[in-house]
């Protein structure tokens, strides 16, 4: 990657452009067109399971991995900080509790036992 | 779209303001946590500014930082922000009958601007479009100030977390913080069992088939969780799976 403007690229700034067009398409999705129109049936239940996988295929690896290779030890500050962000979520149903409580597991676990 | 006198002059743009008011705090911590994780994932300061002002998507750019730093090709990094987002896409069907009497870039410009709170709120304060001229300018103006404080929350605690992000050391892995949201997120999106399993088998997957190259294991897995549902769906539609 070509580095300028301290380690900005160009790549990174186009890819930057066509994730905020991702988001002008995904939210006006259906008045883009004022014509009526409708998704076919399979699309529409397709909707009901794509957001969140996306979101399971970008996280799970990212707590039970390190680069792809599944860790061998439950010494790793990430496991018990996902599960008590988790926990946290079906408790008080606020993503802004999961943080808070997924961090104040990690940071100590991460900084005091270098987990 | 608050910079439409006809919108930011009517009483309420104003009472939008109110009532996105008690959840702007949790947008400005979230916000603040995004700028921190996007800097200490290894963007630089003008990428997480960009990202931002323009992107203006929570989730997608948390979910896109670790491709962009793993150097996935552009396509699997926006096919990924596009399935995140596509809980929007419903948000927009439901939203439509509201905004379809406007000119479409002014719908597109709203439709860019509510995000998921600011859609929650409108949609529980009016469960249908109003019939006259008046009641449409109003129910719009009222968006309009929910989306402006909305934004307006997230852009300037997103800069201030982009500040910090540099006096913090790296060691301290705070970038977590946004793996931590993105999975907040996704258990709020846990409704259903059928979504259960849908987030159980694409995480499998994604960890599966991880030595693809290109990042091509997030695809791969969304592909099959998807597929996985829709064909356990057809063979036995079990209640409480609806729409």
């Amino acid at each position: 990657m070509n580095m300028a403007w301290g380690g900005t690229d160009l790549w990174t700034l186009a890819v930057i452009v066509g994730l905020a067009l991702v988001t002008v398409l995904t939210r006006s999705f259906f008045f883009i067109s004022s014509k009526n129109w409708q998704l076919p049936h399979w699309a529409q239940r397709g909707l009901q399971y794509a957001p969140i996988a996306a979101l399971s295929a970008v996280v799970v690896p990212e707590i039970i991995t390190v680069q792809g290779v599944l860790i061998s030890t439950w010494q790793d500050a990430r496991l018990f900080s996902a599960v008590v962000g988790a926990a946290v979520y079906f408790w008080r149903r606020d993503v802004l509790f999961t943080i808070i409580a997924g961090m104040a597991v990690y940071l100590p676990l991460h900084l005091g036992w270098g987990w | 779209m608050f910079f439409l006198s006809r919108l930011y002059r009517h009483p309420a743009f104003v009472v939008g303001m109110r009532e996105v008011s008690p959840q702007s705090p949790g947008i400005a911590a979230w916000g603040l946590m995004t700028g921190v994780a996007m800097v200490k994932s290894g963007m630089s300061v003008f990428e997480a500014s960009a990202m931002t002002l323009l992107v203006f998507a929570g989730s997608s750019q948390l979910a896109s930082i670790p491709l962009i730093v793993a150097g996935a090709p552009a396509w699997v990094i926006l096919a990924t922000g596009f399935c995140v987002n596509l809980r929007f896409v419903v948000f927009s069907l439901h939203l439509r009958q509201f905004l379809i009497h406007l000119p479409r870039w002014q719908r597109m410009l709203h439709g860019y601007l509510t995000a998921d709170i600011s859609y929650v709120l409108f949609v529980r304060k009016y469960a249908h479009p109003a019939e006259t001229a008046e009641g449409r300018l109003e129910q719009e103006a009222y968006l309009a100030g929910n989306d402006f404080l909305n934004w307006l929350s997230w852009i300037v605690a997103s800069f201030v977390g982009i500040a910090l992000a540099n006096l913090i050391p790296p060691s301290w892995g705070l970038g977590f913080a946004g793996i931590l949201c993105l999975l907040g997120i996704q258990c709020s999106l846990a409704s259903s069992r059928m979504r259960m399993l849908s987030a159980a088998v694409a995480g499998a997957a994604a960890v599966v088939a991880y030595s693809l190259p290109l990042k091509l294991n997030i695809v791969v897995a969304i592909a099959v969780a998807v597929i996985l549902c829709l064909t356990v769906e057809k063979m036995r539609p079990a209640p409480g799976v609806s729409a």
